[in-house]
């Protein structure tokens, strides 16, 4: 009695393995040949055969060697290992408690924003040192302790981004904060996580630059960077605060959006207002949302409704395929058809887009009879805002828009004002990114304030602006 | 179950797009054959990969939960994963250039934190899948496709590498020895904290018709004259071991480097 080899031509490559391993020269090429081409293989002393494997081993699957009963190896059959275990649907909204005892603080942009992501459900961290975002990367390192949750700090940005995708992927709601050029090496992770459809938050604490630029001094010159920094280039999330209260709420909002999404969401700052202390009211209840989970579902868009897709973790039993490579809807590489690439970038984008309406949030000032409205971002709204109002006390028709979501960009907004708005006056801490984005969707007038001086703008500037037209 | 059998359960597909003749082929096929003498299921395992060859063993064929990551960003995704659910066993998947060239910085740092990953580095001494660049492994003098006349630069002693940074696992297989490599595997599985194994592969498409060893046969049969196991070398001298290459498991730099000629 011999063991049985038999081989199934159609997997057979012809490297000829299995005829130079087999040390009893089992295995011969026939004269035939096969569908690839190639001369087939066949076996021409199977008694000399001793079993030891070295040809199944070698074999890219074509060959099998059955061995006599008291040789096999296997100490499980198949129907065993079928999962009895499934998990079960899961996400959506929720309330839960504040962490933090409800009433005022007095804290940082940054701990505000330490303190909302955890209070939001965040459970895991990783980051690496950079100035002006340390206090986040500390303050976690300490917080998440208390919170039962999972902190590193990685050997630089890009490994810190990875981490927090790999922490999705395993089930938790993760962040990274960074600043400039930390940013920068990060947009590969960015860009991965569009495609891979991972949610996470990520802080960019701006600075300003180019390149290290003034470490400790406030910028917002990753504006355009933020949006269209990775390759790839699909629409992006992107929030911008101009206090300590809206950096506490818009953390929160920002880990439900990437979590309803199934985005990275940017979550931007900056010098000025992550070092800047300020009242923060912290409510009883907060609202939280959970990334859906539905056992089965395809992990992947492009979804027929725009919304984003269940998200298993890793365990869940799904033999998940995440991938940065184009896929279909399980997530198998499809990497030469140009319908599936095309379909799942627009999907990208369409996600986001398709929500534009929703995502809006702008604070609104004097806009009813302006004919001059200034739109800026973050800590320079905040200038702005005394400015506007100051020059409207002086009787100047003269308004604010202040988009808290920068992207997906409120564009239809700026063409309904231009309409009756003559001029649109745009202030910032940069030579001028936004004002370029703003003048894209109208014809009239976009006065730049560019400020790349590494200090936030003076609101008398603005005000000096608005009175005399003087920058 | 016979590997054909174990390639039909655990694999998304039985025909890999592999180039004849190719090394991974054996590793797959060896890791499947010792997952199942560890009594375990391919879905008890997390992987994550980077880009290249390598990252296509667990990305297209293996039907278990998978990152396919960016090239090198594979260790650091292992890490989210196990420090977010300390139950998955996480395993990573990549090539020498993923591993050790762009993502060496990961590597050393996952050593130094002793990550409880497993990290298997398929090394096929150059970048077979964008057409055969040469790579941190590259041995001297070899030809690649940037390095016509012959490589001049140093390469890693990945086990040195390794070790060297406070590793306390570091094993060396080749292909050439599959029964050897799958109980490699299977002892790596089984362990704690962080390990690492370099799978010496033979890339016959790019490396082989390069230098001269065109046959997958013949790549074979020079790691068989090169590789030799620490358990052969031990007796040795100096002189017997020069050119020669050992492979086996090490816990320290010590263990490693004695079985080292001077040159090396």
């Amino acid at each position: 009695m011999s063991h049985v080899i038999t081989i199934d031509q159609s997997l057979c490559r012809g490297c000829n393995l299995c005829l130079d391993v087999c040390p009893k020269h089992v295995f011969q090429d026939s004269a035939e040949i096969g569908a690839a081409g190639l001369k087939t293989k066949q076996v021409v002393d199977a008694d000399k055969c001793t079993g030891c494997g070295l040809c199944e081993l070698h074999c890219p699957g074509a060959i099998s060697l059955d061995l006599l009963p008291d040789q096999v190896f296997s100490r499980l059959v198949a129907d065993e290992r079928a999962r009895t275990t499934q998990s079960e649907a899961r996400g959506g909204w929720k309330e839960v408690n504040s962490l933090l005892t409800p009433g005022r603080y007095f804290m940082t942009g940054n701990d505000a924003i330490v303190e909302a992501a955890l209070a939001a459900g965040c459970r895991f961290f990783a980051g690496y040192p950079i100035t002006p975002a340390n206090e986040i990367l500390e303050e976690m390192s300490r917080r998440m302790k208390a919170v039962g949750g999972k902190f590193i700090q990685a050997e630089d940005e890009i490994a810190s981004i990875f981490m927090v995708m790999g922490a999705a992927w395993a089930g938790l709601k993760a962040m990274t904060a960074t600043s400039g050029p930390g940013f920068a090496l990060m947009q590969e992770g960015l860009s991965l996580a569009d495609m891979a459809e991972v949610p996470c938050v990520i802080v960019n604490v701006q600075r300003a630059g180019p390149s290290t630029g003034q470490a400790t001094r406030p910028a917002a010159m990753d504006m355009i960077e933020a949006r269209y920094g990775s390759h790839g280039g699909v629409q992006r999330i992107v929030v911008y605060p101009e206090s300590v209260q809206e950096a506490f709420d818009l953390t929160i909002h920002s880990f439900n959006l990437a979590e309803r999404f199934r985005v990275p969401v940017i979550l931007l700052s900056d010098g000025y207002l992550s070092h800047l202390s300020e009242k923060v009211e912290i409510g009883e209840r907060i609202r939280v949302y959970d990334r859906i989970y539905v056992p089965g579902e395809p992990a992947f868009g492009p979804t027929a409704d725009l919304a984003a897709p269940s998200m298993p973790r890793f365990g869940d039993g799904e033999a998940l395929q995440a991938t940065g490579s184009t896929h279909d809807r399980s997530g198998k590489r499809s990497t030469a058809d140009p319908s599936v690439q095309e379909n799942l970038v627009f999907y990208l984008d369409r996600k986001i887009l398709s929500h534009q309406e929703e995502l809006v949030d702008c604070e609104e000032l004097f806009l009813d009879d302006a004919e001059v409205v200034v739109v800026a971002f973050g800590t320079v709204g905040r200038s702005a805002k005394w400015a506007v109002k100051e020059a409207r006390g002086s009787g100047r028709p003269i308004g604010l828009l202040r988009p808290r979501i920068v992207y997906p960009f409120p564009a239809h907004r700026i063409i309904e004002l231009s309409r009756s708005v003559k001029t649109f006056v745009v202030p910032e801490m940069s030579q001028g990114q936004m004002s370029h984005v703003v003048g894209q969707s109208i014809a009239g007038e976009v006065v730049p304030l560019p400020q790349p001086n590494g200090q936030i703008i003076d609101p008398r500037r603005i005000l000096g602006y608005l009175l005399e037209g003087v920058w | 179950m016979n590997v054909r059998e174990l390639r039909k359960l655990y694999l998304r597909q039985e025909r890999t797009t592999f180039c004849p003749g190719c090394g991974y082929e054996i590793f797959i096929n060896c890791f499947l054959r010792a997952i199942d003498e560890l009594g375990k299921r391919l879905d008890d395992y997390s992987f994550t990969a980077g880009i290249g060859c390598s990252a296509w063993v667990p990305n297209n064929y293996f039907r278990a939960d998978n990152f396919h990551t960016a090239h090198g960003r594979a260790i650091p995704a292992a890490i989210g994963l196990k420090l977010a659910n300390p139950e998955l066993e996480v395993v990573t998947i990549g090539g020498d250039g993923d591993l050790t060239s762009i993502g060496g910085n990961h590597l050393i740092h996952a050593i130094r934190k002793n990550i409880p990953i497993a990290v298997f580095c398929l090394n096929n001494f150059l970048y077979g899948m964008t057409g055969g660049q040469v790579g941190p492994t590259t041995p001297l003098e070899s030809k690649t496709s940037t390095t016509l006349d012959g490589n001049h630069e140093q390469p890693f002693d990945l086990m040195k590498l390794v070790l060297s940074v406070g590793g306390r696992y570091a094993s060396r297989y080749p292909t050439a020895y599959p029964h050897l490599l799958k109980k490699g595997i299977e002892n790596m599985l089984a362990s704690d904290g962080f390990r690492f194994m370099e799978v010496v592969s033979q890339c016959p498409r790019q490396y082989g018709v390069r230098n001269e060893s065109s046959t997958a046969s013949r790549m074979i049969a020079l790691q068989k004259e090169h590789y030799l196991s620490k358990e052969k070398a031990r007796g040795l001298s100096m002189n017997e071991l020069e050119g020669r290459i050992v492979f086996g498991s090490f816990q320290s730099a010590n263990e490693y480097v004695r079985f080292l000629s001077e040159e090396q």
